[in-house]
């Protein structure tokens, strides 16, 4: 197990390396100078001139992806050219509300998703019907205008929740309970959001699996020997049907991310989604490239996460390199 | 592709299909097909079921009129008027022909790469198969949203931008589809019969292995087109993608988020629209795939955005 586990964090070190090194070029080539961003248009062509000096873009590009990635590794991330701030505060400051936002609809959803998608497996007929109805919908629920239609209910109609930012303006005023209570609202609205989303396509996944494994001989055999019914379904159903379930979750975090920037964006929530895209606007080219690292970063992580998790679950999964069938 | 290597193919025989009827029977089948079928048809036929999209007259007199409601000049508002005082429904019918089409693009230009790369990689199995494979991981690890803002933020946002930009980063799962598929078929009787028969290396592939791998693609870019539209919506939402006046459900979306207390209609329309859309090519992925192969009857769980 340990060979195979080290085998992939190498592979997903490649593939952080790929990603910023791809970023890198992308940026570079892509039209848009932050140089002219910053000294506006009114400036002369020298001082532009001075301005791209100064930031090291007029250097060769091979020169600036060197220096930026071993300056990046060792820990010196730049500040931002928009704001002056250094990179590392920003992200630092940023990323813990990604993960908090993140995390908490992750657990949520797959929580709930596995209940919904092991009772209409079980139940079938109209439940599973009705049930299968409500999963496909909010699957296919797009999740910018889901938190507008949350924000037009619960923020303009029912004026319960707020729907901007992760705590109110007099957040530092509060103390104890009330504190908590005000991060909780602010957390309602855009969490809401992201689990409801993520509960259709879970529940829909678990649903399938266990209709597979329903049919499998080791569960023939299980209710053959006498076993009760909920103990077939939760220790030789659920439990096999979980291993593909975690599988997806490796896979499916990259969607996850990049659902969280969208919606980070709506309920501006002050993560690393929404200072990524605030930065994509302005060209600041130290900020971006640090935001997509920690993103890649965070994406490889969880996936060898779920991927360890899988190989828990299921010793077939725990297989010499070079036969690799879980991607 | 319906030619007589159809029926060497176990289990997707194409004739059994048509045989059973089981389209008629199949609920999902049925309002998929139909919803599709009909948003199509409004699209196609938009000039005859709505007005001007961009047509305003006297904006104070008829921006956020209500739905069902009729204007000073008699004109009728199924869905109601904007803050420009331009009919929603138009727009919403317009905006159909722009959305359905970028998605429906961007998946074929996704369908074009990934059948490319996914059956190379599966038929000269040596070198180039692994890196096309490890190509593919790669980019199946990219965060696809963050590349998405990336890339369409960085050059001047257009339709043909965002087709290029959702095709290029939506071909790896449909390589991986046919990659598994063409591996399979490539050991099958009627394949080695071919080469014995004297046929060369592209042309097996061309000519006998990939119109048997077609089918579970067919299904999977039915899944892609909503998909597709849903991201086309997300970036012209963060106005990255199709740019006002040309209205597409997205941009839409977006411009009703500002008048969401006044005039809630304007963003709720085309949300509506776009949910019924995904809904019915999920459906119709789904009824499809059921059929082609009972034993795998996962839902795909990748979240969209």
């Amino acid at each position: 197990m340990l060979p195979a586990l080290l085998r992939r964090a190498l592979a997903g070190l490649a593939v952080v390396i790929g990603v910023v090194t791809l970023m890198f070029f992308l940026l570079r080539l892509a039209p848009g100078d932050p140089a002219l961003l910053l000294v506006g248009p009114a400036a002369s062509a020298e001082q532009v001139a001075a301005q791209r000096e100064a930031l090291g873009l007029d250097r060769p590009l091979p020169e600036q992806y060197a220096g930026w990635l071993s300056r990046f590794v060792q820990g010196d991330w730049g500040s931002s050219i928009a704001t002056g701030r250094p990179v590392r505060t920003m992200i630092a400051d940023a990323w813990p509300a990604t993960v908090l936002l993140v995390g908490t609809s992750l657990v949520l959803s797959y929580l709930i998703g596995i209940v919904v998608g092991a009772i209409q497996a079980t139940r079938g007929g109209r439940l599973d019907t009705a049930l299968s109805v409500v999963t496909v919908t909010l699957f296919a629920l797009p999740g910018y205008w889901l938190g507008l239609m949350l924000v037009m209910v619960f923020t303009y109609w029912a004026r319960a929740l707020p729907a901007f930012g992760a705590a109110g303006f007099d957040a530092d005023f509060l103390t104890g309970w009330d504190r908590w209570a005000d991060r909780l609202r602010h957390l309602a609205l855009p969490l809401s959001t992201l689990t409801l989303i993520g509960i259709g396509g879970t529940a829909r996944f678990v649903r399938g699996a266990m209709l597979d494994v329903r049919d499998a001989p080791h569960v023939a055999i299980a209710r053959a020997k006498g076993l009760a019914p909920a103990a077939v379904t939760i220790r030789h159903v659920l439990r096999n049907a979980l291993i593909p379930v975690l599988t997806l979750l490796g896979l499916s975090l990259p969607a996850l991310f990049s659902g969280a920037v969208f919606i980070e964006a709506i309920f501006a929530w002050p993560g690393v989604g929404r200072i990524l895209v605030e930065a994509v606007g302005a060209r600041d080219y130290p900020v971006i490239m640090a935001a997509t690292a920690v993103s890649a970063v965070l994406v490889v992580l969880g996936s060898l996460l779920a991927e360890a998790l899988a190989a828990w679950a299921d010793p077939r999964l725990r297989v010499p390199p070079g036969s690799g069938e879980t991607a | 592709m319906g030619r007589s290597e159809a029926e060497g193919s176990a289990g997707l025989g194409g004739n059994r299909v048509i045989r059973n009827r089981w389209f008629i029977r199949d609920l999902r089948a049925r309002f998929g097909l139909a919803v599709l079928v009909l948003i199509v048809l409004a699209a196609m036929l938009a000039p005859l079921l709505a007005g001007d999209p961009s047509v305003q007259r006297d904006i104070v007199a008829t921006r956020f009129l209500p739905p069902l409601s009729t204007d000073l000049h008699g004109a009728f508002h199924l869905l109601g008027t904007d803050r420009f005082g331009r009919d929603v429904w138009s727009r919403l019918i317009y905006g159909a022909r722009v959305s359905l089409g970028v998605g429906v693009l961007a998946v074929l230009l996704s369908v074009v790469i990934g059948l490319a790369v996914g059956a190379a990689a599966g038929f000269w199995q040596g070198r180039l198969g692994l890196l096309l494979l490890g190509l593919t991981d790669f980019a199946l690890a990219l965060p696809r949203v963050v590349l998405l803002l990336l890339l369409a933020s960085l050059w001047q946002p257009s339709a043909a931008l965002v087709i290029v930009v959702l095709g290029l980063t939506g071909w790896m799962t449909i390589a991986r589809l046919v990659h598994g598929e063409v591996r399979a078929l490539a050991a099958r009787p009627f394949v080695e019969g071919a080469v014995a028969l004297g046929v060369r290396g592209p042309r097996v592939l061309v000519r006998h292995i990939l119109p048997n791998a077609l089918t579970p693609v067919i299904v999977a870019a039915a899944l892609g087109v909503g998909n597709a539209i849903m991201l086309e919506a997300g970036l012209s939402f963060l106005g990255l993608g199709v740019q006002p006046p040309t209205p597409s459900w997205g941009n839409l979306i977006a411009s009703g988020r500002d008048t969401l207390v006044n005039a809630p209609w304007v963003a709720t329309a085309p949300g509506v629209a776009l949910v019924l859309v995904v809904v019915a090519a999920t459906l119709l992925g789904d009824a499809v795939r059921d059929r082609l192969d009972p034993a795998g009857r996962r839902g795909s769980g990748a979240a969209g955005p």
